[in-house]
């Protein structure tokens, strides 16, 4: 029971650092419109995970990491290369990178599983991630890296914020714009490393950009935003390894991805400011007013036209000029204390007057 | 010899490979062309949960449903990730990223759930056992036919008459979407149809080589031929036949070395990519490079002989026609300089003059007068 605990801890932990660093840097990746980089990069790190094997000669995480590192650059420089130098686009370099390195990556895989090697077994982890078998000097590796990356934000954030921006205003303030795009590319194959294990390079684009787009949605400011993006990554983290640790036989990666989408639908649906909820709750009060303030506006206009801010006017003169019978509007308008019903001699008909209230309300929005 | 073909393994996955490369990337150059290509990424993924779901409910390995199945989450995968794009709340990378990766994990997790004691091995859908298509055959006029031989077949004959039937709205609706809508064809619907060919391209392939390669054989072979050439018709062509050398010299590499062999067809054809990209013959690095080294050149000859005629019959003209000058003056290097002179003496533009100079020829002199007056015709 003990290690069984034990486990689930360093499993745990594991996944709130690669929370906490995917949301971080994933959140520049989401802002410079570079999602997809993320997908790329990770297929991309197959090849270098298994290089870094043959290489080793066993399943030590240091060379495998570093093998994926260099193979995620060595990708991002290839995109970066065709979409320059070629007539290819952004989505195709992406795509040929992606699908090539992988395939690469798949024949060594292959290559070295039919070799025979010892302990080759833990490669295949590296596809879909496999939780259970992390070690706990693998969480203090990625704690080391979640240090260094968020070091980095930490040091050059001024010119990261500049960057993802404004590209072209950073160019005039004379910042080096490319060593900081190939900086901030090269710390997205950072963070991919550290997934590399949890959630494999299937689902790892998904840690870059959920945590992410989910804090966008919250909040406008930059550092707001990475803050809450490395607290969604972390919860995510957290809540994945906890469910997959409660039943056995579910793998914690696709968990992780399924509480990140699920705080991705939550912010998309219920935040204050962008929230497609609270923004149709808006939408609908605005509708419903409209034709109040049109209401309250004529209103005004005929008082003023007949110099008696009380000037009765008729219900049935109301209903002719709109078409429609205003009655619900005007028992709205009553409600909130702008208008009051009276009568007028001769006739039995419902005749309204502007209250003091209302008539300030009318002026003003007149007057706008 | 067709009885003798089929009993070869090698010749019946070559043949497949091929296969799932043409239908592929037939429907790949539309999507290369549309900038879409990570949408090919997004439904090789996303088909997973079609396949999860139609297993799950019929228990059937080849049921026909699993097309069915396919389409509709193919379809699915761009609905949503429209959706999300267009809510604007989401740029549409990040929109495509959300969605398929949600989905994919919803299948694995489903698959974790609910098929542990059925055999879906997901280690087989995402990256294809092509090695297998020749064990599962079923007769057919008296010989023993591969299954996923006849299924890619019958997808391929589908693609390409999908594309040869609306080639010119195929044509219209990528090049100039707002045209084809003016004009009364729709782009959205045959932007859906072409996305619900290649969700079933998908799943049909699936078990050859795989979700994840798969993107590999749509995209790249009509990416390469995007590099050699300008025109549709030839852009399609080079697919197929980047798919087909792919298949062999992959097949043949993989046995080789004892590799996977959709892993080694997909590498190869990242290979002739790579050609293309360097050796293309106009857009190629090389071409490139060559093009401006020859323009730089040319340009450099025009100097040398509106310099020559500028000073022509004015003080101090001597001094300035030395070739000596040309170093000084125009900042040229000696390489250069000598190299541009042997081209100009032999196209007979300059003739060296005394003491060190040059002078224009006839010739040179009415092509510096077309580079200064070009007016005059």
């Amino acid at each position: 029971m003990l290690e069984l605990d034990f486990t689930i801890r360093t499993v745990a932990l594991g996944a709130v650092l690669l929370g906490i660093t995917s949301g971080v840097l994933g959140s520049f990746a989401v802002l410079r419109q570079q999602s997809l980089l993320g997908e790329t990069l990770s297929h991309a790190a197959l090849p270098g995970i298994c290089l870094g094997f043959l290489l080793a000669g066993g399943r030590q995480l240091g060379p495998l990491l570093l093998g994926a590192l260099l193979s995620g650059a060595l990708a991002a420089l290839l995109v970066l290369l065709f979409i320059r130098r070629s007539r290819l686009k952004t989505d195709a370099a992406l795509g040929i990178v992606l699908s090539v390195f992988f395939a690469v990556g798949i024949v060594l895989l292959t290559y070295i599983a039919n070799q025979d090697h010892a302990g080759q077994a833990g490669l295949d982890a590296f596809l879909f991630g496999q939780a259970a078998a992390m070690l706990p000097s693998d969480v203090a590796l990625m704690a080391w890296i979640t240090i260094l990356a968020l070091a980095l934000v930490l040091v050059f954030w001024k010119e990261f914020k500049a960057v993802s921006f404004d590209p072209g205003y950073s160019v005039s303030l004379g910042l080096p714009v490319l060593a900081l795009e190939v900086l901030m590319t090269l710390m997205v194959a950072l963070a991919i490393v550290i997934g590399l294990q949890l959630v494999g390079v299937v689902l790892m684009a998904a840690m870059l950009i959920a945590p992410a787009a989910a804090a966008r949605q919250w909040t406008k400011g930059l550092g707001s935003m990475v803050a809450l993006a490395a607290l969604f990554g972390a919860v995510s983290g957290l809540a994945g390894a906890l469910v997959s640790a409660s039943a056995r036989g579910l793998a914690t990666g696709p968990l992780i991805v399924i509480a990140a989408s699920l705080l991705v639908a939550a912010s998309l649906l219920l935040a204050p400011e962008r929230g497609l909820l609270p923004a149709a709750w808006r939408a609908y009060r605005a509708r419903r007013k409209l034709p109040q303030q049109r209401v309250l506006i004529d209103l005004y206009r005929l008082a003023v036209a007949h110099q008696d801010p009380g000037y009765p006017i008729e219900q049935g003169m109301l209903a002719s000029l709109y078409g429609f019978d205003p009655g619900a509007v005007l028992a709205q308008l009553r409600r909130q204390g702008w208008i009051r019903p009276l009568s007028h001699e001769p006739t039995e008909q419902a005749h309204w007057a502007l209250t003091e209230a209302g008539y300030r309300q009318a002026a003003e929005l007149w007057g706008r | 010899m067709i009885a003798s073909l089929l009993a070869s393994p090698g010749a019946v996955i070559m043949v497949v490979g091929a296969l799932v490369g043409i239908a592929s990337s037939l429907l790949g150059a539309f999507l290369v062309l549309r900038r879409s290509s990570m949408l090919a990424d997004a439904i090789s993924h996303s088909v997973l949960l079609g396949i999860v779901v139609v297993f799950l409910l019929t228990r059937d390995h080849h049921s026909p449903w699993f097309i069915l199945g396919a389409a509709a989450v193919g379809v699915l995968t761009v609905a949503l990730t429209e959706l999300l794009a267009s809510s604007k709340r989401v740029k549409i990378d990040a929109a495509i990223g959300l969605v398929f990766t949600f989905l994919f994990a919803l299948a694995i997790l489903l698959i974790n759930l609910l098929a542990r004691n059925v055999h879906i091995d997901t280690h087989a859908v995402l990256l294809g056992e092509i090695s297998f298509v020749w064990l599962d055959t079923t007769p057919l006029a008296g010989l023993e036919v591969p299954k996923a031989l006849l299924s890619i077949g019958a997808v391929t004959l589908i693609n390409a008459l999908f594309v040869t039937l609306f080639y010119k709205e195929l044509k219209l609706a990528t090049f100039d979407p707002g045209l084809a809508a003016a004009l009364g064809f729709s782009p959205t619907l045959i932007f859906y149809l072409l996305l619900s060919l290649t969700s079933i391209t998908a799943v049909t392939a699936f078990e050859a080589v795989g979700a994840i390669l798969l993107i590999a054989f749509v995209i790249v072979p009509p990416a390469a031929g995007y590099l050699l050439t300008d025109r549709l018709w030839l852009m399609l062509l080079w697919g197929g036949l980047i798919s087909i050398a792919s298949s062999i010299l992959g097949y043949l590499a993989a046995v080789a070395l004892d590799a996977s062999i959709s892993g080694m067809m997909a590498s190869v054809a990242g290979g002739f990519l790579a050609l293309a990209f360097l050796a293309g013959p106009r857009y190629g690095l090389v071409a490139q490079e060559l093009r401006r080294r020859r323009s730089r050149f040319d340009n450099a000859e025009r100097m040398l002989l509106v310099h020559l005629y500028q000073h022509e019959g004015q003080p101090g003209s001597q001094e300035e026609r030395r070739v000596a000058a040309l170093a000084s003056h125009l900042r040229w290097r000696p390489r250069e300089i000598s190299h541009l002179l042997q081209h100009s003496l032999d196209h007979g533009l300059v003739t060296r003059g005394p003491s060190d100079t040059l002078l224009l020829t006839p010739k040179g002199r009415v092509l510096a007068q077309e580079v200064l007056e070009p007016w005059r015709g």
